[in-house]
């Protein structure tokens, strides 16, 4: 196995990690400061990703298509707060789950019959395709490049907006003491539905970047949710920089296990039983990970409590 | 009697005549739809049991419907094409009996519900449910990405397994036996509900430092009723797989553990008999709205919003009263 393989292997990661961090913040977001679980957090990614299909169609621009993905997610992600995820606010989690299970039916069928069971095609613009030479020679395609400093500048905004900016505070009190900032004066239902189209922005936005690499279609968010997922409990719930840390990481365990697995078998199997191990073992790898987090540190490694 | 009890009596009296009038008509559609329900009714008071009565909001019971599908899936396919399951250190043989397949179904699961939850359970709330539905999910892509077993194609078993004494193959004799484990579980449930073990299992679920006071330790209480629950559910994947003949990854997603939730909540959480109005009214709406548009889901998904948001204590809150039994 050559070392230029290696590195691209590990970009990759990293560039499905940056992404798994913006569905996973948004998540950890919406649970840190509302106290929600959502289910539903995977049809924002898919309003995204159709959005930006419908748009680019229709004009042939990217750059558009990506802007509609983020107002599309996040006007879908008010309406939703509006009528139903309101009134979850104060019920337990149970609720919340069927309630935002009962949101994923809604949108997917809701999709299909709208859209069609076809994939979309949403194909990444000229400008971003080809490839670019790395140091040490390595040729690394320029549209996933483009995605990992994207999703870093993304997560660095995101850093400073909770660090710096009075939105922020207010976020990081509401995760505090949500009683506390109500009787402040701070309009907290105003608040909670910024939160979350901020969280289904985001989800859109990260739908529409993967939509132009993989196909567009319904049902291509709940994996993503679940791996979302599996990033929050790795990280701790309610931590952006858990987020950050349990993407890159669910990232690189899946993408580096798919690579090195199946060779590590191989070193004592013959080839296609070590394929078919090495494999079937990777796909696996990132909940191993997952439970060995728990492990040590129920609570995720950024998790309070 | 209580509008409970009369509710359950009327359920279970419904689920005995209807199939039985569709099998003196001739309508063997009809006893295939009644199988589904009470499968799923079964599965669903699996489920019932680690949530109604411990609370625990497991959003990954398709692991167990998956294992126990599996394990009937696997024993027949090797008793089908006469291979061996296992060569060392014993012969291990496929099979295409029931009863033995039932075993193996409900040991595998719960042994599969004892890990699953020895590590969930160190955490709570909504930690669980997310840990849960990731566990899940890893068998989905396991089974997946394992080839022997049909992969992502699934295994197709000719002819459905035996029983003794009955041709399971005839619609109506293969309901009695799901209508007839469904009337075990839900008899096994009601007195472990009743006993001490359920009675602190609900005050768990209450109040955990006061249990924890009297001397129990709630994390074993817990993972007691989350492997009897994922065995139940095991056991219900292996009529389920019997009943289509065909298992593949699907049963392992995460849609089935939503459905298997679903289930418990259009019934009302914590009845013992909840599971089964819902698994019968999910099929009846399957059927009925499946009927009206192809994109069913919809409407099922508005209903459970509405029953979700408006409704809490689902049909038996609907029927029977708000109040959860006064026993």
């Amino acid at each position: 196995m050559s070392t230029v393989l290696l590195i691209e292997q590990t970009l990759n990661g990293l560039q499905f990690g940056v992404m798994l961090f913006l569905m996973a913040a948004g998540l950890t977001l919406i649970f840190g400061v509302m106290g929600l679980i959502n289910l539903a957090h995977g049809s924002l990614y898919m309003v995204g990703a159709f959005a930006a299909a419908g748009v680019a169609a229709a004009t042939g621009s990217f750059l558009l298509a990506l802007i509609a993905s983020l107002v599309a997610a996040a006007i879908a992600g008010v309406i939703v707060e509006m009528t139903v995820i309101r009134r979850l606010y104060d019920r337990d989690h149970l609720d919340q789950v069927l309630a935002t299970f009962a949101l994923i039916l809604i949108f997917s069928e809701g999709t299909r019959w709208v859209f069609g069971s076809f994939p979309l095609f949403l194909d990444k613009p000229a400008w971003l395709s080809g490839t670019v030479m790395l140091p040490f020679g390595i040729e690394y395609s320029l549209y996933r490049l483009t995605i990992i400093l994207v999703g870093l500048a993304v997560a660095a905004g995101l850093f400073w907006m909770i660090a710096r900016t009075r939105i922020g505070i207010q976020i990081r009190a509401g995760e505090n003491d949500r009683e506390m900032i109500g009787a402040l004066g701070v309009n907290i239902s105003r608040l909670y539905t910024l939160v979350f189209a901020l969280g289904a922005a985001l989800a859109g936005f990260a739908g529409a970047l993967i939509g132009a690499i993989q196909s567009v279609q319904v049902g291509m968010g709940e994996p993503v949710l679940i791996l979302a997922f599996v990033v929050i409990v790795i990280g701790g719930i309610g931590s952006i920089k858990g987020a950050l840390v349990g993407a890159v990481l669910v990232g690189l365990t899946d993408t580096l296990g798919r690579l090195l697995l199946p060779q590590l078998f191989g070193l004592f199997m013959d080839p296609s039983a070590a394929t078919t191990v090495g494999a079937s073992l990777a796909s696996m790898a990132i909940y191993v990970l997952m439970a060995g987090v728990l492990l040590f540190k129920p609570s995720g490694l950024f998790g309070g409590a | 009697m209580r509008r409970e009890t009369m509710l359950n009596a009327t359920l279970m009296l419904i689920l005995l005549g209807f199939p039985l009038w569709a099998w003196s008509v001739d309508e063997p559609f009809l006893i295939t739809l009644s199988t589904r329900a009470v499968i799923f009714a079964i599965a669903g008071v699996g489920l019932n049991f680690a949530l109604g009565i411990g609370g625990l909001v497991s959003l990954g019971h398709a692991a167990f419907f998956g294992i126990g599908g599996y394990a009937m899936g696997i024993l027949a396919y090797h008793a089908q094409t006469y291979t061996a399951l296992a060569e060392w250190p014993v012969l291990i043989e496929g099979t295409k009996s029931m009863p033995v397949i039932w075993i193996v179904a409900i040991v595998a699961s719960a042994l599969v519900a004892l890990g699953m939850g020895a590590l969930s359970l160190r955490t709570t709330g909504v930690y669980f449910i997310m840990i849960t539905l990731a566990f899940a999910q890893m068998f989905f892509y396991f089974t997946i990405s394992w080839p022997t077993y049909g992969g992502e194609d699934g295994l197709s078993i000719y002819v459905r397994n035996g029983f003794p004494g009955l041709n399971t193959m005839d619609p109506i004799q293969f309901y009695a036996i799901c209508y007839a484990w469904l009337v075990v579980v839900l008899f096994l449930v009601h007195r472990a509900a009743k006993a001490p073990f359920g009675l602190m299992l609900s005050a768990a679920r209450q109040n955990g430092a006061r249990v924890q006071a009297v001397g129990q330790v709630p994390y074993r209480l817990y993972l007691v009723a989350f492997t009897i629950s994922g065995a139940i559910t095991g056991l219900a994947g292996a009529l389920f797989a019997d009943l289509n003949r065909f298992v593949s990854p699907t049963m392992f997603s995460w849609q089935t553990s939503g459905e298997i939730m679903v289930f418990v909540i259009l019934g009302g959480v914590g009845r013992i008999f909840g599971p089964v109005a819902g698994a019968a009214l999910f099929i009846l709406l399957e059927h009925v709205l499946g009927g009206l548009s192809e994109y069913w889901h919809v409407y099922l998904g508005a209903i459970l919003l509405g029953v979700v948001l408006f409704a809490r204590g689902g049909l038996f809150g609907l029927i029977a009263g708000r109040e959860v039994a006064h026993d």
